[in-house]
C-alpha cells in the first residue's frame, strides 16, 4: 500500500494504462508541458512522449472529434477536459457522435474514449470551474458515466474506464484531488470491484443514503455526526452513474426503507430524480417515506461567496435525513 | 515540447510585416499611412497614454497583491498588454460596443469601469459585475471564443438598425482554435457585418505556445474567410493606436469586417493559479522585457522633452491613487446575502425555485431560531 493523493492516484492510473496498452493516448489542452492545470498528467509527456500525452489546440470539440477519428484506428483516447464547464463546445461530439457511433455501426466501430471531466465546486472556483454537469450525460444512450470517491477506486477506475469498450465520462471530484488515501498498486485490475457496481461504504439501519464523487467524505461525516445521535445511516458510494447500481441501492432500502439522495448538481431532471423513481419502482411497498433529496439549487452554480448556500453540506443532509426519518426539521408544518 | 508544428518558436524574431512606430528603444518610425491616424496625438495626448498605461498596470499589480493577500480568489494579470489594451482602447467611441474575454482590465478602464467592478467578480461577490449598458462593453467572458460571436451578432444588428457603430471583441491566441471563433468569422463575412476582430497574440494560452494554435501569423488567416487583417507591434501604443482607429473607421463606414493581430507578451502567469516556470524559459520573458510598452514610450517622451520630474510625479500620484482606490473599493465590497444566489435565474416568476428559495430560507431561520445566530 501506499499513501498518495487523490491526484496522485489518477496520475498513477493512466500511467498504467498508458503502459499496458500501446494505443492508449492521452489528450487535452495543457496536459503535456505543464502536467494539466491540476497535475494530474504530471511527468506523462516526459515518460511517454509527445504523441502519447498530447498537448491539443484550444478546442473541446476538436479534442472529441478527433478522438472518434483515433478510434476508427483502433486507438483508446484518454481526453481531459480542463473543466466541467469547457466540456459544452464538446457536447455535440460527445452526444451525436462517441455515444452513438457504435450504435450506428451496428457495432463494428468502439468508441472506447475516457473523457476525464474534473467536476464539482466548494472550493471558491471563477464562473463555470465548479459545475456538475454529469446529468446531461447520464441522458445520453450509449455513454457509461463513473465518478471515483477516494484514491484508491480513482486509481483502479481510471484503468477500468480506459479498458472498457464502451465511452465512459469520467468525472473527478477536483476539490478531492488533495485527498490522500491508501493506494495499492499492485492491484489486480481484474479482481477489482466491476465499474458499474455502487459500494456500501457505512453499514447502517435506520435509513440509506446515497452520495457519489465529491459528496462521499460529506455523506461520510454526515453519518457520523447522525450516529452521535443515535441514527444508524447506511452510506452507498454510488461511484457508477450510468447504469445506476438499483440492486445494490435497492438491497439496502428494502432494509432501511428511507431513502436520502444528495448531489451538488441541480435537483431537476437530475439523478436524484432518476434514482428516487427507480428505487420507488423497486422498493414501493418497503419504503416508510417519500425518497428525499438533498442538492444544489435550480441555479446557475453561484460566485464563490455565494456557494457555501448552494453545495449540501453535513447540516443540509443532515436536515434531509430528519425528514426522512419524520423527525423535526426545517420543513416540519409545511403542507407543499 | 508539443506534438503540434514547425512553426517559429516564440521567442524567435517576429515575423513581419507588422505595423510600428516606435521602436524598442522609442524611436519613432513615420510611416506615412498610419502617422494620418495620429494627427491629433500632441504631447500632452502622448502623455496621456502614458499615464493610462502605468495607471493600468499599477492596477494591475495592485490587483495581483491583493489576490496574494487573500483578497480576491483570482486574478489574470495584463502585465505586458497595456499598449495592446490602451491603444485599442482609447480608439473606442464611447458609441461602440465591446466583448471581450476576462484579461481586458485595461479596456475596461478605457471604457470608464468602476474599481469595484473590475475586482468583484474575482473576489467571488458576483458572476458579473459593470452594467453592459453604461460602459457599453459586454460582462468578461471566460469561455474561450464564445464572445466573438456574440460581437458579430451585435454588429449584425447594428447594421439590421443602421446604426454607424463598430462592434469590437477581444481574444486570444489560443481563443483563434475555437469553432465559435471560426464561425464568427464566417458569419461576419459572409453578412459584411460591422465588427472588429482584435486579438491580443500574447505568445501563450496558458502553458501553449501559440505554434499549437497556429503554423502561419494568426493575421494570415481572417483573409481566408474574407476579412482583411493587420498585424500589429502590440507593444507599441502609438501603433495599436493608430491601427486600431484606422479598423474602426473602415468598419463604422460599411466597409465589413476586420482583423487585428497584436503581437505582445504575457509577462505575468496565465493567472495568480498558475506557475510559469513549468513551461516557459525565463530568457524568452528577458527578451520580452526589452520591448517593455511603458519603457518604450517613456523613452519617446523622454526624447521629446516630455518626461519631466514634473510630469513623472504626476503619474505616480494617479497610479498611487488608483490602486488605493481598487484596494478601498475591494476590502469595501460587502459579502452577497443569504438568499442573493436565487436572484435573476429567470426574468418572470419560476414556480419551482420559488419553493426550493422558500424551503431553504425556512431551513436558514431554523438555524437562527436553535442557535440565535448565523450559519
Ligand atoms: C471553452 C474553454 N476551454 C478551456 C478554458 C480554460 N482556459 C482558460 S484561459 C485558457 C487559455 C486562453 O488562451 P488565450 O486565448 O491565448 O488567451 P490568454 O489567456 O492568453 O489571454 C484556457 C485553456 C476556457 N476558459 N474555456
Ligand atoms: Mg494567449
Amino acid at each position: 500500500m501506499t499513501t498518495m493523493t487523490f491526484g496522485q492516484a489518477i496520475n498513477a492510473g493512466l500511467r498504467k494504462a498508458l503502459d499496458r496498452d500501446p494505443k492508449v493516448l492521452l489528450i487535452g489542452e495543457d496536459i503535456g508541458t505543464l502536467g494539466g492545470v491540476f497535475r494530474i498528467t504530471d511527468g506523462l509527456q516526459k515518460d511517454f512522449g509527445a504523441h502519447r500525452v498530447v498537448d491539443s489546440p484550444l478546442a473541446e470539440s476538436g479534442i472529441l472529434g478527433t478522438a472518434v477519428g483515433m478510434c476508427f484506428r483502433g486507438y483508446r483516447p484518454v481526453c481531459e477536459i480542463q473543466f466541467d464547464g469547457f466540456v459544452y463546445p464538446a457536447f455535440d461530439q460527445i452526444v451525436s457522435q462517441v455515444a452513438k457511433l457504435h450504435y450506428r455501426s451496428r457495432g463494428r466501430v468502439k468508441m472506447p474514449i475516457t473523457v476525464r471531466v474534473p467536476f464539482g465546486g466548494g472550493f471558491g472556483g471563477a464562473e463555470h470551474h465548479s459545475e456538475s454537469p454529469e446529468a446531461y450525460f447520464l441522458h445520453t444512450a450509449g455513454l457509461r458515466a463513473v465518478t471515483p470517491s477516494n484514491p484508491q477506486d480513482a486509481f483502479l477506475m481510471v484503468q477500468q474506464a480506459i479498458a472498457c469498450d464502451d465511452p465512459v465520462m469520467f468525472f473527478e471530484p477536483k476539490r478531492r484531488y488533495h485527498l490522500k488515501g491508501e493506494v495499492d498498486l499492485e492491484a489486480d485490475l481484474s479482481a477489482a470491484a466491476p465499474l458499474d457496481q455502487a459500494r456500501i461504504e457505512r453499514p447502517g439501519s435506520d435509513a440509506t443514503l446515497v452520495a457519489y464523487g465529491p459528496l462521499v467524505p460529506t455523506a461520510l461525516a454526515a453519518a457520523d455526526a447522525a450516529a452521535d445521535e443515535g441514527i444508524s445511516l447506511e452510506v452507498i458510494d454510488l461511484r457508477s452513474l450510468s447504469p445506476l447500481d438499483f440492486g445494490t441501492v435497492a438491497d439496502s432500502v428494502r432494509r432501511t426503507g428511507r431513502l436520502v439522495i444528495t448531489h451538488e448538481a441541480s435537483q431537476t431532471g437530475g439523478l436524484g430524480a432518476e434514482l428516487a423513481a427507480g428505487i420507488t419502482e423497486r422498493c414501493f411497498y418497503y419504503l416508510e417515506h417519500a425518497p428525499v433529496r438533498v442538492t444544489g439549487f435550480d441555479i446557475p452554480y453561484p460566485s464563490a461567496r455565494m456557494e457555501q448556500h448552494h453545495v449540501p453540506d453535513l447540516d443540509r443532509i443532515l436536515d434531509g435525513v430528519d425528514r426522512v426519518l419524520d423527525r423535526p426539521n426545517s420543513l416540519s408544518g409545511l403542507e407543499d | 515540447m508539443s506534438l503540434a508544428g514547425a512553426g517559429p518558436a516564440t521567442g524567435e524574431k517576429i515575423s513581419e510585416p507588422w505595423v510600428q512606430l516606435l521602436t524598442p528603444a522609442g524611436v519613432r518610425v513615420p510611416e506615412p499611412h498610419y502617422d494620418s491616424w495620429l494627427e491629433d496625438i500632441d504631447g500632452g495626448r502622448l502623455q496621456g497614454l502614458y499615464r493610462d498605461m502605468v495607471v493600468v498596470r499599477r492596477i494591475d499589480v495592485e490587483a495581483t497583491a491583493l489576490q496574494r493577500q487573500g483578497e480576491l480568489a483570482l486574478w489574470p494579470p495584463l502585465l505586458g498588454q497595456e499598449a495592446a489594451q490602451i491603444g485599442s482602447g482609447r480608439a473606442l467611441a464611447p458609441d461602440d460596443f465591446v466583448f471581450p474575454s476576462y484579461r481586458e482590465t485595461g479596456v475596461a478602464y478605457c471604457r470608464g469601469v468602476e474599481y469595484a467592478d473590475l475586482v468583484k467578480v474575482w473576489r467571488g461577490n458576483a458572476p458579473s459585475s459593470w452594467d453592459p449598458y453604461r460602459l457599453n462593453m459586454a460582462p468578461m467572458q471566460i469561455i474561450i471564443g464564445a464572445q466573438a460571436l456574440h460581437a458579430t451578432g451585435y454588429a449584425m444588428a447594428t447594421k439590421f438598425d443602421g446604426a454607424e457603430t463598430a462592434t469590437m471583441t477581444y481574444f486570444g491566441d489560443g481563443a483563434t482554435s475555437q469553432g465559435d471563433l471560426n464561425e464568427a468569422m464566417v458569419f461576419a463575412a459572409s453578412f459584411q457585418a460591422p465588427v472588429l476582430f482584435f486579438c491580443q497574440n500574447n505568445q501563450w494560452a496558458i502553458s501553449e505556445p501559440v505554434r499549437v494554435q497556429a503554423q502561419r501569423a494568426i493575421a494570415d488567416r481572417p483573409p481566408g474567410f474574407g476579412i482583411p487583417s493587420v498585424r500589429v507591434d502590440g507593444n507599441d501604443v502609438l501603433a495599436c493606436l493608430a491601427v486600431t482607429r484606422e479598423a474602426l473607421d473602415r468598419v463604422r463606414t460599411g466597409a465589413g469586417p476586420y482583423f487585428i493581430e497584436a503581437v505582445t507578451y504575457r509577462m505575468g502567469p496565465h493567472t495568480t493559479a498558475d506557475d510559469p516556470t513549468r513551461y516557459r524559459d525565463p530568457n524568452e520573458l528577458e527578451d520580452w522585457r526589452t520591448r517593455d510598452p511603458i519603457d518604450r514610450l517613456a523613452a519617446y517622451l523622454k526624447s521629446e522633452g516630455l518626461f519631466d520630474d514634473g510630469f513623472q510625479a504626476q503619474v505616480r500620484t494617479a497610479a498611487d491613487d488608483a490602486a488605493a482606490g481598487l484596494r478601498a473599493a475591494c476590502t469595501g465590497l460587502s459579502d452577497p446575502s443569504d438568499l442573493e444566489l436565487f436572484d435573476n435565474v429567470y426574468s418572470t416568476p419560476h414556480a419551482v425555485l420559488e419553493r426550493q428559495k422558500q424551503h431553504y430560507a425556512r431551513y436558514l431561520a431554523g438555524f437562527e431560531a436553535a442557535e440565535g445566530g448565523q450559519r
